[in-house]
């Protein structure tokens, strides 16, 4: 059974209308990519996912319609987005940050020893975890954001252009970790320009141009679509 | 003006200036929180007076009739949308917090009335009772429009505190009270007089303004009221819901005020109206401190209360306008000093 | 409702003011009075709140101010009315003025804040000034007399009163018709786009609070002589949040829904006077200001439009011609194509310590088509901001056309022939298309104020709006002219914006992602518009993630990738670049 299901869901802004009767779908322990070009949508997408938008049409989380889960009881039960602003608590530690995902599990017992997991997987946050977030550099600020989101202990971790503004090397970094984070048997929603990089990590892939799905398959065989090879991924 | 002169207008501005932080500290506290500038809160401090007052007396006191008045519209206001949304499962929490607790505080002072109680209990009893009205007006009159922009707030606020010092006259009368002392104790410093009352005062403040600290640093409860101030979207992505941190920040700026009505009722003749200026000069003093930090906020009260007292001595008549054209200065300082983003003003 | 509808209702209204005095008893009369003299003020409100959106809690004292200005000038030195007028006005105005100066560049609640303190600062002056009366107030205020003529009874002063609020409606109604009542509008809703058209915001802003505050003071003056008599009460911050209570309520920047606005609370706080007493018995003064305040937030809470606009979704709408041909606005002198244009010289720009753009250099020449690529993060934005004057920069130089730009605010840089689109697209949503089209034409008329509200810019603002049309001609949006801009798709929100930054005649265009969100047949005409402006020897930057659209359309391309300039190019050498491949193109692999 798929984690999520999005069925014909369209989202507006006043008149203009930013999503036009999308679906798709992720099957739990797998990612799944939704790629396309600067306003396509795909942020709209995840923000109405969340509940941070209204929609029409239906989306069911677990077999659950969510329309009437307001944001933070769909993070109660285990859903996440990491947005593309990060939304970080900058005048706050670094700790205090990752304490705060922690705040909606009731499982208090395992905070402890999942903070330390955070900072094994980045180190880097423990090095600086009295540090006031806003000082942090981007890459370290995605980190933390992605740390943050583990804290939640998500089932379905949605990652709004996980890579964007990053120098390349913490690209690998970032894209390393969501690869690894599979194991953890956490299902991922990803949304990236980077196309071919987020292709290279995810099972399934969907293309959103101008508010609607162009094209959807499993990764292996989108990136090696001709169409896809010039518009989004270049020569390689 | 003799140097002790200066100092006793120094030491009764230290003192003013103490009740300011604690009114202060409170607003700032909200508005971080909430967005709202709650201009009311002076309101509640005068009618923490107005309820010891009435305890004293042992009297019924008004805000009896208030808090019952907005418990009722505010659990009705929820239940609806409760039922509206079809979440019926929260009806009975909601029914407890919006009606329970409050006529339970209700029930509790209407019981106390019947005894001679101690004064620590009496003033147990009238914060406790003022305790609600915030969280309440907040339930009602703020939380429908939540999303509204700052601006739209204020006027809300502004209208919001006018109908409660008209229903503070309705509710407590005309007459202006003065409680009890806390205190008869005095102490001679180098020759000059403090009343153990200034004293309490300025421990109080201190007091609160140390948990307040211990609070937001050591408790989870703390640090998602804080994460909620800073930054309301990256709260809610963890699962912190802004309306609860802005009913225990309305519940913990209240107690900061009616603690505040307390310790002024016993120095200053207290009326249903007095309430509005000594908000207002609170907030005052919070704008100089750039409306965000706590320890910047207490400072600008502090400063406030001694701006106050000195003025007073020149001019009793002007006091009043010199505190608040001390503003204009001030808020142009904090318009140049502070960097907005032009996000936050789009329609 | 049509021109000859809206006239013919004017006139109706006019008739039957002209007509109440005989048909009702003094006592409405009165009430009419204090009607027409509230209104005053909520006129100025709805355009300081409703149209420009300053909220002023304070205007309660400007009319105390002017109160006791007259109070002073007749009652206590006995000079005439009229001299007291004068005395109102320049003391109201120039205090006003003086205000306006120190706090209208707060932000938002900042300025409202401040109302709020100088209202108060002000209305304990009343009390406390010697020769005032002090709480007493000033009373035996003389009547205003028209030669021998005195005005006594409330019949004689109701036609002063209404015929100075008609005027008030009238001059508050051209002034929005116009350039500055456009800019006006345009002040709701960020800083960035005002300025980018060459709209000097600030003093927009001071004119508007110094005209509040002139009505205000009318209205004071006014109010003395009406009721023979001043003290502090009628002018204390109650009363400030009443005023704008009338304003809102009558609908927000609507000057006519100021007077319903006037007159419905006017009318029911006589009715809860009424009633209160039978409910309440002694405290009714209270409940008063309690029930009001109540009404106030749910109005606030449920329908903060107002009546006005409620009341106008209901009548029909009127079908707006297309702005007959005018005389064309000047035009510039285009520069000869190939000159060089623009020339960024070693620019950078540091936030914090953080380098978002690191010594760049590239020109454009007049006429070519210059495209800017790069990932996101890359500083693309922040050279746009640079080049635009919305950013200044760290160090380096700008030049445009000759001129160093470096250091010039947005505004002169539009005024240097410098338009700009935004990445989100940035337009006034409740203004029609034709009008935000208009605004890019600010520059480039000159009407003022006065002129405007004297309705001497008809002819100006016949060139701006026929430009404005021409425009939208142009690049095919002539038939969404009259629809709100806010209704319009992404797509031809972005072309708004071009239309928007064609009207103000520009040397070079320079556009912020324009492709974005739009769907391919957009792009393909969107292509052709760019291209049709290059055969005018029009000059465009673009900033684009589109690599299609980009290839296909530009002369040169610049790269960047981490702040600085990895190469430039011809389309195709820069496509195969290898280092445009990896910055670009690549990402991990």
């Amino acid at each position: 059974m798929s984690l999520l299901s999005v069925e014909n869901v369209s989202v507006s802004y006043g008149k203009v209308e930013a999503v036009r009767g999308v679906s798709l779908s992720v099957e739990a322990g797998r990612v799944a990519t939704v790629i396309g070009p600067n306003g396509a949508g795909k942020t709209t997408l995840l923000t109405a996912v969340m509940g941070l938008l209204p929609y029409k049409g239906r989306i069911l989380y677990d077999g659950m319609d969510l329309s009437k889960l307001d944001v933070e009881a769909r993070v109660e039960r285990g859903l996440c987005l990491v947005p593309e602003k990060r939304e970080l608590f900058s005048e706050m530690s670094v700790s205090d940050n990752l304490i705060l995902g922690a705040y909606s599990r009731r499982d208090r017992n395992n905070v402890a020893r999942d903070l330390d997991a955070v900072y094994d997987r980045f180190p880097r946050l423990r090095e600086r975890r009295s540090q006031l977030a806003g000082t942090l550099s981007g890459g370290e600020r995605q980190m933390l954001a992605l740390g943050r989101a583990l804290m939640t202990k998500p089932r379905l971790l949605m990652l709004d252009e996980p890579s964007l503004g990053l120098a390349p090397l913490i690209v690998r970094e970032i894209f390393h970790v969501i690869g690894s984070l599979r194991d953890l048997g956490v299902s991922l929603l990803l949304v990236e320009q980077n196309a071919r990089a987020a292709l290279e990590t995810a099972d399934f892939g969907y293309v959103l141009e101008t508010g609607e799905l162009a094209s959807a398959g499993p990764s292996k065989d989108l990136i090696h679509d001709p169409r896809l090879i010039a518009t989004y991924l270049g020569e390689h | 003006m003799t140097l002790e002169i200066a100092a006793i207008l120094g030491i009764d501005g230290v003192a003013n200036g103490a009740i300011y932080i604690l009114v202060a500290i409170g607003l700032v506290l909200i508005f971080t929180v909430t967005r709202v500038i709650f201009v009311p809160f002076g309101d509640i401090a005068a009618f923490t007076a107005l309820t010891l007052a009435a305890l004293e007396n042992r009297q019924v006191p008004g805000t009896i009739s208030l808090v019952i008045a907005l418990a009722v519209i505010a659990a009705l206001i929820e239940v609806v949308s409760l039922v509206r949304r079809g979440d019926l499962h929260a009806v009975p929490r909601a029914l407890l917090f919006y009606l329970g607790l409050p006529l339970l505080v209700v029930a509790l002072v209407r019981f106390g009335i019947g005894f001679e109680l101690p004064m620590a209990a009496r003033i147990a009893l009238a914060i406790l009772l003022v305790l609600p009205i915030a969280p309440l007006l907040d339930r009602i009159i703020f939380r429908p429009i939540a999303d509204a922009s700052v601006l739209l707030l204020l006027i809300v606020s502004v209208s919001l505190h006018f109908a409660l010092s008209g229903l503070g006259l309705l509710f407590f009368g005309p007459e202006g009270v003065r409680t009890q002392p806390l205190t008869e104790a005095a102490f001679d410093v180098a020759g000059i007089l403090i009343s153990g009352q200034t004293i309490l005062i300025v421990v109080t403040s201190v007091i609160f303004s140390i948990g307040l600290y211990l609070f937001f640093d050591y408790t989870l409860t703390g640090k998602a009221l804080h994460a909620t101030a800073v930054n309301r979207t990256g709260a809610r992505l963890m699962g912190i819901r802004p309306a609860r941190s802005g009913a225990i920040a309305y519940i913990l700026g209240s107690l900061m005020a009616g603690t505040s009505g307390v310790l002024i009722a016993p120095v200053n003749t207290i009326f249903y109206d007095s309430g509005f200026l000594l908000g207002l000069k609170a907030f005052v003093g919070a704008i100089i401190g750039g409306l965000v930090g706590y320890p910047s906020t207490a400072l600008g009260a502090l400063f406030v209360g001694l701006l106050e007292s000195f003025a007073s001595f020149q001019s009793s008549a002007l006091k009043e306008v010199i505190v608040f054209s001390l503003l204009i200065p001030i808020l142009i300082w904090r318009s140049l000093a502070s960097t907005h983003s032009e996000e936050d003003i789009e329609e | 409702m049509s021109p000859n509808h809206i006239r013919a209702a004017g006139v109706a209204a006019a008739l039957l003011l002209l007509a109440a005095p005989y048909a009702l008893n003094s006592f409405s009369i009165t009430l009419m009075n204090y009607i027409g003299v509230y209104a005053l003020v909520a006129i100025g409100l709805a355009l300081l709140t409703g149209v420009s959106g300053i909220v002023s809690f304070g205007q309660a004292a400007f009319v105390g101010i002017a109160a006791y200005a007259t109070a002073w000038a007749t009652a206590v030195n006995d000079y005439s009315p009229w001299i007291g007028l004068l005395l109102a006005i320049a003391l109201t105005c120039s205090i006003a003025a003086f205000l306006g100066l120190v706090t209208l560049k707060l932000q938002g609640h900042f300025l409202s804040l401040s109302t709020l303190a100088w209202g108060l600062a002000i209305a304990f002056l009343f009390g406390n000034i010697d020769g005032l009366g002090h709480f007493n107030g000033i009373a035996n205020i003389p009547p205003i007399a028209i030669g021998p003529f005195e005005l006594l009874s409330g019949t004689q002063i109701y036609y002063l009163i209404w015929v100075i609020v008609i005027a008030a409606l009238v001059l508050a109604y051209n002034l929005l018709d116009s350039r500055v009542g456009r800019a006006m509008r345009t002040l709701r809703g960020g800083n960035l786009l005002v300025e980018s058209l060459g709209v000097d915001a600030f003093r927009i802003k001071l004119a508007v609070f110094v005209i509040a505050a002139l009505l205000a003071a009318i209205s004071g003056w006014l109010y003395a002589h009406l009721g023979r008599f001043v003290s502090p009460t009628p002018f204390e911050a109650k009363m400030g949040i009443e005023y704008l209570m009338m304003a809102m309520i009558g609908g927000s920047g609507s000057p006519i829904g100021a007077v319903v606005g006037a007159a419905l609370i006017t009318l029911l706080k006589d009715y809860v006077q009424d009633i209160l007493p039978l409910i309440a018995g002694g405290a009714s003064g209270q409940l008063e200001i309690v029930a009001f305040s109540f009404l106030f937030i749910l109005f606030l809470q449920n329908a903060r439009n107002g009546i006005v606009p409620y009341v106008t979704r209901f009548l029909p709408k009127s079908a707006e011609a297309p702005p007959a041909p005018a005389t064309p606005l000047p035009r510039r002198q285009q520069p000869a194509p190939g000159t060089p244009l623009l020339e960024v010289q070693d620019a950078e720009k540091r936030f914090q310590g953080l380098i978002a753009v690191n010594k760049v250099n590239f020109e454009i020449r007049a006429g070519e088509i210059v495209g800017l690529i790069g990932p996101n993060g890359a500083g693309k934005s922040t050279m746009f901001n640079l080049i635009t004057g919305a950013l200044r920069a760290t160090s380096g130089q700008i030049r445009f056309a000759g001129l160093d730009v470096t250091r010039s605010a947005q505004r002169e840089a539009s005024r240097a022939g410098i338009a700009r689109t935004f990445q989100h697209v940035k337009l006034r949503p409740r203004m029609s298309v034709l009008d935000n089209v208009a605004l890019g034409a600010y520059q480039r008329t000159g009407a003022s104020f006065l002129s405007s509200a004297l309705r001497l810019d008809r002819a100006e603002e016949a060139s701006a709006r026929y430009e404005a049309w021409q425009q939208l001609e142009r690049v095919g949006l002539a038939d969404k002219a009259f629809e709100q801009a806010g209704n319009l798709a992404l797509g031809q929100q972005r072309v708004l914006e071009i239309a928007r930054a064609l009207a103000s005649d520009p040397v070079l265009l320079v556009l912020d992602e324009p492709a974005a969100g739009l769907r391919r047949q957009e792009k393909i005409a969107l292509a052709e518009l760019l291209r049709s402006l290059r055969a005018q020897h029009l000059t465009i930057l673009l900033v684009e993630h589109d690599m299609e659209l980009v290839m296909n359309l530009v002369d040169r391309i610049v790269v960047m990738d981490f702040g600085t300039k990895i190469c430039e190019g011809l389309p195709a050498d820069v496509r195969n670049d290898p280092r445009v491949q990896e910055a670009y193109l690549g990402g991990v692999s």
